[in-house]
C-alpha cells in the first residue's frame, strides 16, 4: 500500500466557562489599573497573591488586601523548548516563580529579555507592562518579566527550610 | 459575604491538546484501508474475525497478521439513541451509537447509525456503511452506516 497511514490527529477540546470569585475578579480588576493586588492572612500573616480570598495554609478567609510592587525575585524557573499550541510566545522562552516584594508566595510569569541560561533564582526582576492602552482584567497586562541588573539576593529556599 | 454577581468576572476557557498519535502496524493498516473504503478485519487463532483488527490475538497473546476484507454491510447488535447530538460527535442530528457486526467479522464495531428516527432502529437490523466524500485514513472516513436499502 502506497504512504500507510502511521499516525492520526486526536485532538481533545474541553470548553469552560470560567467565573471568577470575589477576590480572583478583584485581583484581575486591579491589573486592568496596573495595580496588583494580593491579600494578607490574618492567621500565619504571610501574604498570598494572587488574592485568593483565603489562605491555603490556614484554611480562613482572608481580606486585608494589600498592593504588591511590580519588581521581585525569581525563585525557581524552567526553560520550555517545546513551543505551546496557539501561543505567540516562540521556545526557548523562561517560565519562572518570582516572590515579588512583600509576598509570600511566588507569582508564575515569563522572564525575557535575557538568555535563557543565565537565569538563576535570586535574580531580581521587575515587570514589563504592556501599554496602558492595551490592559484589561489579566496579568497578560504584563508582558514578562526582566533583570533590573541588582545584586542576586539570597533565598530562604524551601527546600533547605 | 458574597460579591453581588455584577463585580463578578467570566470569561470563556477552552482546554485543548493537539494529540498525535502514532497507530502501529495493524490499525495503520484498517485506516489505511479505509482511505480506500475497504474495511479490513483480522483472523485470531481461533479463526474469528476481529474488527477493528486488534495487533495480539485475545486470547493466546500472539501476534495476527492475516487480514481479510468485511462489511461494508452489517447487522446491529445493540444500540442506543442519542436524542440530543453534541459538538464533535459524527452527525449533528439524532442518531444511534451501534454496535454492528459487518458480514465476515465475528466482533462488532462501535459506529454512528444515521436512522432519523428512533423506531426506525432495532436489534437485529441490517445496516451499511456510508463513506464521506473524501477520505483520510480516520475513523470518520466512515462517515456513518444507514439501513440498509435506504
Amino acid at each position: 500500500m502506497d504512504n500507510p497511514i502511521e499516525e492520526i490527529q486526536t485532538p481533545i477540546r474541553l470548553d469552560y466557562r470560567y467565573t471568577a470569585g470575589g477576590a480572583t475578579a478583584r485581583f484581575l480588576r486591579g491589573l486592568k489599573e496596573g495595580r496588583i493586588l494580593g491579600q494578607r492572612c490574618p492567621s500565619c500573616q504571610k501574604v498570598i497573591v494572587p488574592a485568593r480570598g483565603a489562605c491555603a495554609r490556614c484554611g480562613v478567609a482572608t481580606k486585608e488586601e494589600i498592593e504588591l510592587p511590580d519588581r521581585g525575585t525569581v525563585t525557581t524557573f524552567c526553560v520550555v523548548h517545546i513551543p505551546v499550541p496557539g501561543s505567540a510566545v516562540k521556545p526557548p522562552f523562561v517560565c519562572a516563580t518570582i516572590k515579588l516584594d512583600g509576598a509570600d508566595i511566588g507569582l508564575f510569569h515569563l522572564v525575557s529579555e535575557i538568555p535563557p541560561d543565565e537565569v538563576r533564582p535570586g535574580m531580581r526582576v521587575k515587570a514589563q507592562w504592556k501599554p496602558r492602552e492595551e490592559w484589561d482584567c489579566t496579568l497578560e497586562n504584563i508582558r514578562y518579566f526582566t533583570p533590573t541588573g541588582e545584586p542576586d539576593v539570597e533565598l530562604e529556599g524551601s527546600a533547605h527550610a | 459575604m458574597a460579591s453581588p454577581p455584577e463585580q463578578l468576572l467570566s470569561a470563556s476557557y477552552a482546554l485543548e491538546y493537539t494529540y498525535t498519535r502514532s497507530v502501529g502496524p495493524v490499525i495503520g493498516r484498517f485506516l489505511t484501508g479505509l482511505r480506500e473504503r475497504r474495511i479490513e478485519g483480522i483472523v485470531g487463532s481461533d479463526g474469528k474475525v476481529i474488527v477493528p483488527p486488534t495487533e495480539y490475538d485475545p486470547v493466546t497473546g500472539e501476534t495476527l497478521e492475516d487480514f481479510v476484507e468485511v462489511g461494508p454491510a452489517g447487522v446491529v447488535t445493540t444500540w442506543a439513541w442519542v436524542s440530543e447530538p453534541r459538538r464533535g460527535q459524527p452527525l449533528d442530528r439524532p442518531f444511534a451509537w451501534a454496535l454492528i457486526r459487518l458480514d465476515g467479522a465475528d466482533t462488532a464495531l462501535l459506529h454512528a447509525l444515521d436512522a432519523g428516527d428512533e423506531s426506525r432502529v432495532s436489534t437485529g437490523m441490517r445496516v451499511t456503511a456510508r463513506w464521506r466524500e473524501e477520505t483520510t485514513g480516520h475513523i470518520r472516513d466512515l462517515a456513518c452506516f444507514e439501513p440498509e436499502g435506504a
